[in-house]
């Protein structure tokens, strides 16, 4: 790997009504990053690499990490709504954004009610579509370990397993998975982790880069979900990892920087 | 003193493979209900409900009972039905119901009318309880958890609003809303029937009961823990400006009797085997930790000493109390009303609240095991019992009133005509 040792702040910003956490680092266009179901807990190596030539901004959504809830926000709808106020108030217009799971959920919601917002589009294992066929993993009737667990197709091989998942993790990060899966509870309980409309409306982003990325073994969502985002959105490419489960990230992290760099150096 | 019967109604199948000591797992959420025998549902749903007429007839005050859902330790998935039931066929004793699960439902105008008409067919003899519900519950109705509290508490204040005044009106609340609220059924009792709350877990909930002068029964729970717990409910209760009692506050444990000792320590070890409750006790079934520790259905930090005790540490794993254990501590008490009648003055001593009820007939205990003991209650417990709440001063909630710690004057019992 290339990485030098990059510096990464963390700091909690005043925006929409709120206070957000929010880290940063890096250098080159901003880079949105919208975290999962579990939250953002450790730094990874793709964090790093693309670093390299983007600005990653990394916010724990309200209700998350540092970020106090807004008893408002019932849905994923509400959060979108939200969001794309946030973005306005940090200056971050047609910018790139990775979304992970919840948080690709997250981030097509935002992208069909205001496509202007953003640049190119990445949807990693995205929640938020009803799988053709499968179910989504009820992560709500395992605990965050069991969660975690399955996120690899191999997690024993998987480089940064143990980074997301420490074998004895601190009191600290487990109460860190409980606020967020409470908060994931409520954004998604039901119908569970999708949204019936979002198909339909994805049509609206005929005009936006998308790259959907997917683990051949994705066991949290179906990856026939990720071929109905690749049907719904119109030019998008979709990326199939093979012997892959949910988080390419951390299970095959060269060529998922390779992938998202390529595609947003394109 | 207030006694009442309760028992948990489980599903019994000895060809299952996991009635008695099979070794069997029970684990929540893995048993399919393919197992399901109507026949078998047929005969113990009649033997549940001729138990509670018998207790009745022995002299129970009060005939409790209690509602889960898709699991086999509790065939109450619809308990405003059996006790709608019992509303028909008995007539004297209350009608304990703790409790409808509020939360869940998304309509609770329907169980505004249903517990009018159980209480207009009982003619008043309605105590309607509510419960959060565990995990399992939020889970088979799907009802988002961490919205269980808020729902909770909105659901109350609808439901009582609902039972008190005129229609029709509109509520337009966060969890809940109606454009015409009317019910063409109004509670018998006036202004509405007792509403209880049973605990064991949540800390907010106790105090939301004290704030409220709500009686709160704690389920199954040890000595010192359970006794801790009340005193939070008095202290909450001074803090609101009330002096609460013994009318406030009741004890749910399991209470066996036999004619011979030998014959009661075999039938209570009954109550560890087959699908009894693994929430509230050891005995052969297991519990899904998620379910446990569904996210946000209840505060992780505001928790009763009770649940420190009921649960083991982080996980939320149940701790399997050993039949002899549970003995010692009070938590069953087994024998001949000779033996189990100090042991009950015990727990009154340490606990002293105004309603006890004796949970019996549970796990693998038989009909007969459950009639022979609800016999020697009526001929020796509960006038033993009766006499040491006379001597304790131990008040029920039918005596003295929750929200004011005055006795009722017989005139203004609570009853409409």
């Amino acid at each position: 790997m290339t990485t030098t040792s990059q510096v990464w702040t963390e700091e909690i910003v005043e925006v929409a009504g709120t206070r957000l956490q929010l880290v940063k680092g890096g250098s080159g266009d901003p880079l949105l990053i919208l975290h999962d179901e579990i939250g953002h807990h450790a730094t990874l190596r793709w964090h790093n690499a693309l670093a390299q030539s983007s600005a990653l901004y990394i916010p724990s959504h309200p209700g998350f990490g540092a970020s106090p809830r807004l008893d408002w926000i019932m849905n994923m709808r509400d959060l979108a709504g939200w969001y794309l106020r946030a973005l306005d108030e940090l200056g971050l217009r047609r910018v790139n954004v990775i979304g992970f799971s919840l948080g690709g959920w997250l981030a097509a919601e935002m992208a069909t009610m205001s496509p202007d917002h953003f640049g190119k589009i990445a949807l990693v294992g995205a929640a938020g579509i009803k799988p053709p066929d499968g179910e989504i993993f009820d992560i709500f009737l395992v605990t965050a370990e069991e969660y975690l667990d399955e996120v690899c197709l191999d997690s024993a091989a998987a480089p940064e397993f143990a980074a997301i998942r420490p074998p004895e993790p601190e009191p600290d990060l487990v109460e860190a998975w409980a606020v967020a899966r409470e908060e994931a509870c409520r954004l998604s309980w039901k119908p569970y982790m999708y949204y019936p409309a979002l198909p339909h409306l994805l049509g609206r982003l005929r005009d936006t880069p998308a790259l959907i990325v997917w683990g051949a073994q994705d066991t949290i969502v179906p990856l026939s979900a990720g071929e109905l985002y690749h049907q719904s959105i119109s030019g998008s490419r979709l990326e199939v990892i093979p012997d892959c489960g949910h988080r390419p990230d951390i299970e095959k992290p060269d060529e998922f920087i390779s992938l998202i760099q390529n595609f947003l150096a394109d | 003193m207030f006694i009442a019967h309760f028992t948990e109604r489980p599903y019994q199948d000895p060809k299952s493979g996991y009635f008695g000591a099979t070794g069997k797992s029970i684990k929540d959420l893995t048993l399919s209900n393919e197992i399901y025998d109507p026949e078998l549902g047929a005969n113990l749903y009649n033997r549940y409900l001729d138990e509670k007429l018998y207790a009745e007839e022995m002299g129970f005050d009060g005939l409790m009972l209690n509602e889960h859902h898709s699991t086999p330790f509790c065939m109450g998935g619809a308990m405003n039905i059996e006790a709608a039931i019992l509303a028909r066929v008995t007539s004297r004793a209350k009608i304990v119901l703790l409790g409808n699960i509020i939360p869940i439902w998304d309509d609770p105008l329907w169980l505004v009318e249903q517990l009018s008409i159980i209480d207009m067919i009982s003619r008043g003899r309605l105590v309607s309880g509510w419960v959060r519900g565990t995990g399992r519950e939020s889970v088979a109705h799907n009802a988002p958890p961490p919205y269980n509290w808020e729902r909770f508490q909105e659901a109350h204040d609808f439901i009582v609003k609902a039972w008190t005044t005129p229609g029709p009106f509109r509520w337009e609340g966060k969890h809940y809303q109606y454009r015409y609220v009317n019910p063409w059924a109004r509670p018998y009792q006036k202004p509405h029937p007792p509403i209880w709350l049973p605990g064991v877990v949540s800390r907010d909930s106790l105090m939301w009961a004290a704030r409220n002068r709500i009686p709160y029964i704690m389920l199954a729970t040890e000595m010192e823990p359970t006794r801790q717990a009340f005193q939070l409910y008095h202290d909450t209760a001074a803090e609101e400006g009330y002096e609460s009692g013994s009318q406030n506050i009741g004890y749910l444990w399991k209470v066996h009797v036999d004619e011979t000792e030998e014959l009661a320590e075999q039938t209570a070890r009954k109550y560890v085997q087959g699908p009894s409750n693994p929430f509230l006790a050891g005995n052969e079934g297991t519990t899904n930790r998620a379910l446990v520790s569904l996210p946000g259905l209840t505060s992780r930090r505001r928790v009763l000493p009770t649940r420190d005790v009921a649960t083991a540490n982080r996980g939320g794993m149940i701790s399997a109390r050993p039949f002899e254990e549970q003995q010692e501590n009070y938590t069953i008490v087994s024998g001949t009303p000779d033996t189990i009648i100090p042991k009950i003055r015990h727990v009154l001593e340490t606990l002293r609240p105004g309603s006890v009820i004796f949970w019996d007939g549970d796990g693998a205990m038989t009909h007969d095991d459950q009639m022979r003991s609800l016999r020697l209650m009526g001929e020796y417990v509960i006038p033993a019992v009766r006499e040491m709440g006379k001597e304790l001063e131990l008040f029920s909630p039918f005596e003295v009133d929750p929200a004011s710690g005055k006795p009722f004057q017989p005139e203004t019992q609570a009853v409409a005509d």
